[in-house]
């Protein structure tokens, strides 16, 4: 099996773009594809779950490609729930890594607010079990708060907790240019204040509004490539080192212990194995925080700290910018904003920012390795994947 | 004989009671006043609408527009019974609320025009215009439409406004929705909020002068990219515009 870097990186900001899907992802390509200099490519992959039923358009691979005249590059979509991004990297990662392609696209997209709240809240609880769950009405905010219930009785995290979370993301997103949410929140202002339960006020017990993410539209493109290739491109040398992949239980409640999300423990178990790393080697990472519960109990599942302890180190500081392992320092799907399709690739794109030295006011000093988690479905189809400097 | 036409052109405004300022902490942590803004400060608010009128978003345009007749009309005597609330963030403009007095008992919401996005400063200023009609206007009533889905939101589905469809609203005619005292009573705990009074330093500064907004709405990148991203993806509509422009030109 060959070595895979990343040559290029790409992204449109994340928040409702008034433009054709394909216009989105042709945008965040075109950037990767000037990052890493090449007008060419082998083999693209586009991460994308809605555009058939929100925007009306399937085949998109090869719109895309035909948009960015990439012909006759081979083309293909791939569609793995909010998991779509970092399983495209996968299928990329293959095609190099088998000898197959030299250089392949990556791209992710989704362009959610086309719809309104009712409609996109409605397409993201297709994920779920039809008979077990959707049918009864299940959406993920109601499985993140069932989920966050349990964990709170469990290892006594609090609604504090939570609500930490979402200030520390939301208020890492003030650095990142790309980011959804560009506006400051205070624990005062969203907990605290007599106004707080108006600022903030449940979306499903105990998620209260700042700890969800946004609706976004978005998209972000990496380029893969062989080691020759990334030598001869001359770009700095990120190797994609590690990927793990695992799935659990469609249904929530056949899992023998909900508050173990053991896909992400496999997934992470896997990236680790491959790529010769140890939790406690990674500089930076992006966790899938699509609700401030999520950040928690993954911290925990990829071995940051030990299970029940994800709160514990949030209140020490040890998430934060400057802390013991950084997490979402670009705001995660928190401040970033979650168009799911893109979502993966956009994991990737600030882990390389980040190894790349290019993160400006959220650069965590002498990162090295990065670790990015795509939480699909409700933890039942996860990939993590890390990525090394190597030069 | 003469006649002082100007007599006659001009409504004859009821006193109506004046709104208390109150302030209320933002999820930024920040304080925002609500205060009431007087015919003199008008010209202050119109420069700042004025911009939002080109802001092709989320109806900001229509809403601008509107809202700045309404300032207007009410500055220079051609509005009858109106009242303006001002919402400051540290003595920037975040929000401009205005209504009128139907008849006693009856009030009319005009509109609720948010300078800044993602606070909810736009909720309170309208939970705030609804507090003045109630319980210092004492209506019974409140008459309300919305122009933007946002607004749709906001008012009809957050308040659960009552249809008071039979009834052309001021704002184009279109059927109207209500808020009753009962409404508001309900809704009363979980969407309005504010403390009085307003701490004298707070007030002062807010009463010093209105600032610009710093960040207000502005106008997507590409104007046409709305339309086009709705009706024509493609975008063979516009190519055939801009043919059709060429032609008029002289160029084809």
């Amino acid at each position: 099996m060959r070595d895979v870097y990343v040559a290029g990186i790409g992204i449109t900001t994340f928040t409702r773009l008034e433009y054709p899907l394909v216009e989105i992802a042709s945008y965040a390509s075109m950037m990767a594809l000037k990052d890493a200099g090449i007008t060419e490519v082998d083999q693209v992959y586009v991460a994308n779950m809605g555009a058939a039923r929100l925007n009306h358009q399937t085949a998109l691979a090869s719109a895309v490609t035909d948009s960015l005249s990439l012909l006759p590059a081979g083309a293909a979509a791939i569609e793995n729930g909010p998991a779509s991004g970092a399983a495209a990297i996968k299928a990329g990662f293959q095609a190099v890594a088998s000898g197959m392609d030299d250089v392949v696209l990556v791209a992710g997209v989704e362009r959610m607010r086309e719809v309104n709240n009712l409609e996109a809240t409605d397409f993201v609880a297709t994920l779920t079990h039809p008979l077990a769950e959707y049918i009864y009405g299940v959406t993920l905010p109601a499985l993140a708060a069932m989920f966050a219930r349990l964990y709170m009785d469990k290892y006594g995290v609090t609604e504090r907790h939570l609500a930490m979370v979402g200030v520390k993301n939301q208020n890492a997103a003030l650095n990142n240019e790309w980011a959804h949410l560009q506006q400051a929140i205070t624990l005062e202002g969203i907990l605290d204040s007599p106004e707080a339960m108006t600022n903030n006020p449940y979306v499903a017990d105990p998620l209260r509004f700042f700890d969800a993410c946004p609706v976004s539209d978005g998209g972000a493109a990496i380029i893969l490539v062989s080691k020759e290739k990334a030598q001869e491109l001359g770009r700095p040398m990120i190797r994609l080192s590690g990927i793990g992949q695992a799935t659990d239980t469609h249904a929530v409640f056949e899992r023998e212990e909900p508050t173990d999300l053991l896909a992400v423990r496999k997934a992470a178990h896997d990236a680790y194995q491959m790529s010769g790393l140890s939790p406690e080697e990674i500089d930076v990472a992006e966790l899938h925080d699509a609700f401030t519960i999520l950040e928690i109990a993954q911290s925990e599942e990829v071995g940051f700290f030990p299970k029940g302890e994800g709160h514990i180190a949030l209140e020490k500081g040890e998430t934060a910018l400057g802390g013991k392992i950084p997490i979402n320092v670009g705001g995660g799907l928190k401040g970033r904003g979650h168009p799911v399709g893109a979502t993966g690739v956009a994991q990737a794109w600030e882990i390389v920012t980040q190894l790349r030295g290019d993160g400006g006011k959220r650069q965590v000093e002498g990162a090295r390795t990065g670790l990015t988690l795509n939480f699909g479905g409700f933890g039942n189809n996860v990939v993590c994947l890390t990525f090394v400097r190597e030069d | 004989m003469s006649v002082d036409l100007e007599k006659i052109l001009r409504p004859i405004d009821h006193d109506l009671a004046p709104y208390e300022p109150k302030y209320m902490m933002l999820a930024s942590g920040e304080a925002v006043v609500v205060r009431q803004v007087f015919r003199d400060e008008i010209p202050d608010l119109l420069k700042h609408v004025e911009p939002l009128i080109h802001v092709e978003r989320d109806f900001y345009d229509v809403v601008a527009a509107r809202v700045y007749a309404e300032l207007l009309g009410y500055y220079k005597h051609r509005f009858q019974d109106q009242y303006v609330l001002a919402l400051q963030v540290d003595g920037e403009l975040a929000a401009i609320v205005n209504g009128r007095e139907v008849k006693p008992g009856l009030g009319l919401s005009l509109h609720t025009l948010a300078l800044r996005r993602g606070l909810r400063i736009g909720a309170h200023g309208f939970a705030a215009k609804m507090e003045y009609h109630i319980d210092t206007l004492g209506h019974d009533e409140v008459l309300i439409v919305a122009e933007s889905p946002i607004g749709f939101r906001r008012w009809m589905i957050e308040y659960k406004l009552e249809k008071r469809f039979d009834i052309p609203h001021e704002l184009g005619g279109v059927p109207s929705w209500a808020l009753t005292r009962e409404l508001f009573d309900r809704a009363r705990s979980k969407l309005v909020v504010g403390r009085r009074p307003v701490p004298p330093a707070l007030l002062e500064k807010a009463m010093e002068k209105i600032l610009p907004p710093s960040d207000p709405p502005t106008p997507p990148l590409d104007p046409l990219a709305a339309t086009r991203a709705l009706y024509d993806p493609t975008a063979t509509a516009l190519v055939q515009q801009r043919w059709e422009m060429e032609k008029g030109a002289g160029n084809a």
